[in-house]
């Protein structure tokens, strides 16, 4: 069995986000890029279903649509442990490009499990997993929390209102995964890192798709104002802010 | 110009150094940075949450903490391949060094159990000794520790009084004595014992096994900081060590000892940048968050200049680091190319630094010192609770300035490390300083009309050496050999050669920078601060030295030379401060 995990390349979820060329461009100076916390999430997972010998897989490959810049974040996936890469070398434009060319892999090199991350970090679109699995007409399943294979057969367990429930399916399918997937995510070893290096990343051109959106203008949130305290004893005074400022009463 | 890497320990002070030839941290290549992101995500899973158990000193937890750390191979960086390391050159040792200092107690246990636990077998062992204890310190199997230190010898480590007898046999070493302040002793598999073999003058060193009969293990001392950290005292009663586990030869240990010191004050030199970082992106955090008077305390110009104080410190620290350890990598790659094994290239190498080394210790203990202090003081009265980090780093921090040799001791090696190997030849010192002291009456600050930024910068720097050297002569002149005895001007020269070797290396880390990745105003900013500081630094320390050591008219012309060699133009320190501060201000961290 083979599990090909996405991995997006996302700012450090630290980093202060502003903007360039009339706020419609992430300005990416200084920016520290890492993988979505999903995604590597997602990598740990299904590394710890590989390191177990019952599961039947035999390789994770990770993939990742993006330019040249991206490769020190795959190279740390494969650091991790993942044992191949493969990268479209394409600026991702929107979700449906991205699936689109996360798609044409999953084709041309057939894999078993696909996981996405539920969501990527930096846009938050929730999208390229149902799209991926839609493109390729195999089964998705969302909010996946965790997946366990046994004898080459994935037992899904998923997050519903109030509880869980636990689906089987046939592969090869899309797994699109929530954070409870792995407890941590795995640290990359000395040996992984030096590993590394030799490890292949495969290049693939992007296929033509139409251009379905894009972006007019990004917006910062306005910043929160100021939390004023009223002394507990100032009954009046929080009255009156509720009136001249909160207009609630 | 000089290239960098040619320059011979202390020989920064007579030769001009060109700025692309030193390494800065901003060329760390993909692997390094990763590997520094593997120990900063150590610091985050296994430490951080951790703190206050680890501080309750629970030797099982930090046993098992250093363990785990084995398991990603954290323990093996500095050692080769073929004894289960990874065998990474020094630059990267040193990064390693830096990420782990923010690690509170765990980077004291951290880099004794690799640095002093490990590397005297690895340097000086044998392949047999290699291959029993190494391959396995290098996994984390085993757990390192050394004994060096005793009641009655601290700084004067040759004077100790364990003794190790040859039995009858021939087969043994009847090992007695006490071993006191010896870090990861609770819990070390290992130690690296020195001892006098029957009545030698000399130490020797010893690879003794914690479980063999005879050895007593105290119970932890009660520390000021570093609680974390197993500190006890070792009692040998009678313990048989196989003769096999003498490292190097009888005799040898002082010299193992003296070396491995070495490489402990260059990787302590690492290690506090990431205490510093750490401190100062907490600092900033809270001075972002406090209010007081209606506004964030980042807002207030007092708490500003502790802000860039510390980043000033810290990135002119740094950039002397990753300087020296470039110079390290190439001796060692040439040594070995001369034939030397890897253990004895490596600590030759690191050995052939001694003012460097000597510079970097004390600097940076102070450094950090400095930073801790402040960063309480930014955090007010939270700042004294043991709920804030910045309390543990202000108690971890100040054992610093004890170990690896005393800042004391340092100050003396800074100078006569330094003045040694001028008078052995290994560089021309006395020759430009007496013709400095001879024409002394027509010194000038040669500025130029017109020069750029840099060129300003490298005349400081120039001058600043001129007033180091001519310093050291006129001083080494009037005192002659007692010159080493009369501590207090040593310290003052010794001060004067850190300010000049930080400053430069500041300097062209950040001119190399500019070339490579366009201006950054703040580091010019940091330049100016720091070497207008240095100046005034030099001046008084020099004025210091000579008035304590010569009289008269002789005395009045230094001092007039001493005023022209220091002269630099007056800089708004409070603006460019600040421009630093609001800087890392607006990014809520140590950064620029």
């Amino acid at each position: 069995m083979k599990i090909l995990v996405c991995i997006s390349n996302v700012p450090d979820t630290t980093t202060k986000v502003k903007f360039t060329d009339g706020d419609t461009k992430l300005d990416t100076a200084g920016i520290q890029w890492v993988i979505n916390p999903w995604d590597e999430l997602s990598l740990t997972r299904a590394l710890e279903i590989k390191d177990d010998a019952s599961s039947g897989v035999k390789s994770v490959t990770v993939a990742h649509v993006g330019p040249v810049t991206a490769e020190p974040t795959i190279r740390k996936a494969l650091a991790i442990g993942a044992d191949s890469a493969i990268r479209v070398n394409a600026e991702p434009s929107d979700a449906y490009f991205v699936a689109a060319q996360l798609a044409e892999v999953v084709k041309q090199e057939q894999f078993d499990i696909i996981m996405c991350g539920i969501e990527s970090s930096d846009y938050n679109g929730s999208m390229v997993g149902s799209m991926l699995a839609e493109m390729l007409n195999i089964p998705s399943i969302s909010a996946v929390s965790n997946l366990k294979v046994e004898n080459e057969k994935p037992i899904v367990t998923r997050e519903i209102d109030g509880g869980k429930e636990v689906v089987s399916t046939s592969t090869p399918f899309v797994a699109i995964v929530q954070k409870g997937i792995a407890k941590e995510p795995r640290i990359a070893a000395m040996r992984g890192i030096m590993m590394a290096r030799s490890k292949p990343i495969k290049l693939y051109e992007p296929v033509a798709v139409d251009a379905l959106t894009s972006y007019k203008k990004f917006e910062l949130p306005e910043a929160r104002p100021a939390c004023k305290f009223v002394d507990a004893e100032n009954a009046k005074d929080l009255i009156a802010l509720l009136q001249s400022e909160t207009k609630l009463i | 110009m000089e290239n960098n890497v040619n320059l011979k320990s202390g020989e920064f002070l007579v030769k001009d150094v060109d700025a692309n030839s030193i390494f800065i941290p901003e060329e760390f290549n993909e692997e390094q940075k990763m590997i520094a992101q593997t120990c900063r995500d150590f610091l985050e899973t296994e430490i951080f949450p951790k703190l206050d158990d680890i501080d309750k000193g629970d030797r099982v937890l930090m046993k098992g903490i250093l363990h785990k750390a084995g398991e990603l191979g954290m323990l093996g960086i500095a050692v080769p391949e073929q004894y289960n390391g990874f065998g990474q050159d020094f630059i990267t040792q040193m990064l390693v060094a830096e990420t782990t200092g923010a690690g509170y107690s765990f980077s004291v246990a951290y880099m004794c159990h690799c640095g002093i636990g490990t590397m005297p077998i690895m340097y000086y062992g044998n392949e047999e000794q290699r291959q029993k204890y190494v391959s396995r310190l290098a996994t984390g199997e085993l757990i390192g520790s050394y004994c060096l230190t005793e009641p009655g010898a601290g700084s004067d480590a040759n004077s100790g009084k364990t003794n190790a007898k040859l039995s009858e046999d021939g087969k043994h070493y009847i090992l007695n004595g006490q071993k006191m302040w010896i870090t990861n002793g609770g819990f070390a598999d290992t130690q690296v014992v020195f001892a006098k073999v029957d009545n030698d003058r000399i130490l020797s060193a010893f690879i003794v096994e914690s479980n063999w009969p005879g050895v007593v293990i105290g119970p932890d001392e009660h520390k000021m900081g570093i609680k974390g950290s197993s500190t006890v005292q070792i009692y040998y009663n009678d313990v048989k060590v196989p003769v096999e586990n003498m490292i190097g030869k009888r005799g040898e240990g002082f010299r193992i000892a003296l070396s491995i010191l070495h490489m402990g004050r260059m990787k302590l030199g690492a290690n506090v940048i990431g205490a510093a970082k750490q401190t100062i992106t907490d600092s900033v955090k809270y001075a972002n968050e406090r209010k007081q008077f209606n506004t964030h305390i980042a807002n207030f110009g007092s708490i500003k200049h502790k802000l860039a104080q510390m980043a000033i410190r810290t990135y002119a620290h740094e950039s002397a680091i990753y300087r020296v350890s470039k110079n390290v990598d190439n001796l060692l790659e040439q040594y070995k190319a001369e034939g030397c094994d890897y253990g004895h290239a490596t600590i030759d190498a690191i050995s052939h630094y001694a003012v460097e080394d000597a510079i970097l210790k004390v600097n940076g203990s102070e450094m950090l010192d400095y930073i801790v202090d402040e960063g309480v003081q930014v955090h007010g009265g939270m700042g004294y609770s043991a709920e804030m980090n910045v309390e543990r780093g202000y108690r971890d921090s100040r054992i610093n300035r004890i170990f690896e040799g005393t800042n004391e001791i340092n100050r003396l090696l800074v100078v006569e490390s330094a003045t040694k190997r001028a008078m052995k030849g290994e560089y021309d010192l006395f020759g430009p300083a007496e013709e400095l002291y001879n024409s002394m009456e027509s010194i000038s600050d040669n500025t130029k009309a017109g020069e750029s930024y840099f060129e300003e910068k490298l005349r400081y720097i120039k001058n600043f050496k001129k007033a180091i050297i001519l310093t050291i002569y006129s001083t080494n002149k009037a005192l002659g050999k007692n010159l080493m005895s009369e501590q207090e001007v040593v310290n003052n020269i010794s001060d004067m050669i850190m300010d000049l070797y930080i400053g430069e290396s500041l300097t062209l880390r950040v001119k190399k920078l500019e070339g490579l990745k366009g201006e950054n105003p703040i580091l010019k900013d940091i330049i100016d601060v720091f070497l207008y500081d240095a100046a005034n630094n030099i001046r008084k320390h020099a004025k210091d030295a000579i008035y304590s050591s010569i009289e008269g008219e002789s005395a009045e012309k230094l001092n007039k030379a001493i005023m022209i060699l220091t002269h630099v133009k007056g800089v708004n320190t409070k603006d460019a401060r600040r421009r630093i501060a609001d800087k890392m201000i607006e990014n809520n961290e140590y950064k620029f």
